[in-house]
């Protein structure tokens, strides 16, 4: 049985991958359709990104604002912001993190 | 620019991306098989699903005895932001024959469809540009079905305190941080990551879809009133 709900979970997935780019007709599309959809990964990963920062695993918003990930957070951000380099963003997050983790321990 | 090229410009592209996946492809294999699953399931589970949270879950509410059709859900909702990098990504793929459609769609994820609708976007006059797409979809494809079995056979190999499940929010992060400067997209961006935190209880993870609608709600506020001039 658990086959077959691996199985049906895939095709679900598939399916909202696959259904999209096989339905719409892009020139069916007007512009406003166009333009909202420019705004799709500013839509998107902001809802992955917030609470992987600002709540703990229980769903709960962590206690202090000195919390090492939201601090590294925020450095990411402002080199990201003036650098504008994908790499650079990541490490700039990840190694202040873990010097957070080693101060504030 | 020949198809390897692109292909390779696709994998170059993504690389910088892939950091999370290595570790987070590992937690998966470990999670797997530590609730109950055969390695031969968990890693079929990598290859047919191919979504790194929606297997995650999966895998923890079976666990719990959750019902499947809860599971199935939860799966659904989780994967429905693909539905909107699919409408973008459709403006760029209609010409492809069916088999490159279903081929694309399959390797379509977060990472892959964030650097290749830009290349695409760009370059939608070569015939040839979807080779982009494969070439980041691969990698990625790839390197999480490597990364479920080193979880499988070797188990958690990366130490937890290293916190490298924070690379997944700063991935993100990197992918819009240039949008900052931009209003518009800043109060996108604002209204989404807000909206996730307080509707993040809510059952069936529905949390990511929902607030990207309220988001793109606003997005066509903007359009519709402030930039007719533009």
């Amino acid at each position: 049985m658990v086959w077959l709900w691996i199985l049906i979970a895939g095709i679900v997935t598939f399916l909202t991958r696959f259904s999209m780019i096989a339905l719409i007709n892009p020139k069916k599309l007007n512009n406003n359709t166009k333009k909202v959809l420019t705004y799709v990964p500013s839509a998107v990963f902001p809802a992955i990104i917030f609470p992987a920062v600002f709540l703990d695993k229980q769903g709960l918003f962590l206690s202090s604002i000195n919390h090492p990930q939201i601090l590294a957070f925020f450095i990411a951000i402002i080199v990201g912001y003036f650098l504008k380099n994908i790499i650079l963003t990541i490490l700039s997050g990840l190694i202040s993190y873990w010097m957070f983790i080693f101060w504030l321990s | 620019m020949k198809n390897l090229t692109i292909f390779q410009k696709g994998f170059l592209d993504v690389l910088p991306l892939t950091i999370p996946v290595v570790p987070f492809g590992i937690i998966y294999g470990v999670i797997g098989t530590e609730m109950g699953f055969t390695p031969l399931m968990t890693f079929v589970m990598s290859f047919i699903i191919f979504a790194g949270s929606s297997q995650i879950a999966f895998a923890q509410l079976f666990f719990t005895g959750a019902s499947p059709w809860l599971i199935i859900s939860s799966v659904a909702a989780i994967n429905s932001r693909h539905l909107l990098y699919g409408a973008v990504l459709s403006q760029h793929l209609s010409k492809l024959n069916l088999q490159w459609r279903i081929l694309l769609s399959y390797l379509m994820t977060d990472q892959a469809f964030s650097v290749s609708s830009i290349y695409l976007k760009k370059n939608k006059n070569k015939f040839n540009c979807h080779f982009h797409l494969l070439g980041s979809g691969f990698t990625l494809w790839f390197l999480w079905q490597l990364s479920t079995l080193i979880g499988i056979f070797l188990g958690n190999i990366v130490p937890e305190q290293l916190g490298l499940t924070f690379t997944i929010p700063l991935t993100f992060l990197a992918l819009i941080v240039s949008e900052l400067r931009k209003i518009d997209h800043l109060i996108v961006i604002l209204v989404s990551g807000t909206c996730s935190l307080i509707i993040y209880n809510f059952p069936y993870k529905i949390y990511i879809i929902v607030s990207s609608f309220v988001a793109l709600t606003i997005s066509y506020f903007f359009i519709n009133h402030f930039k007719k001039n533009i």
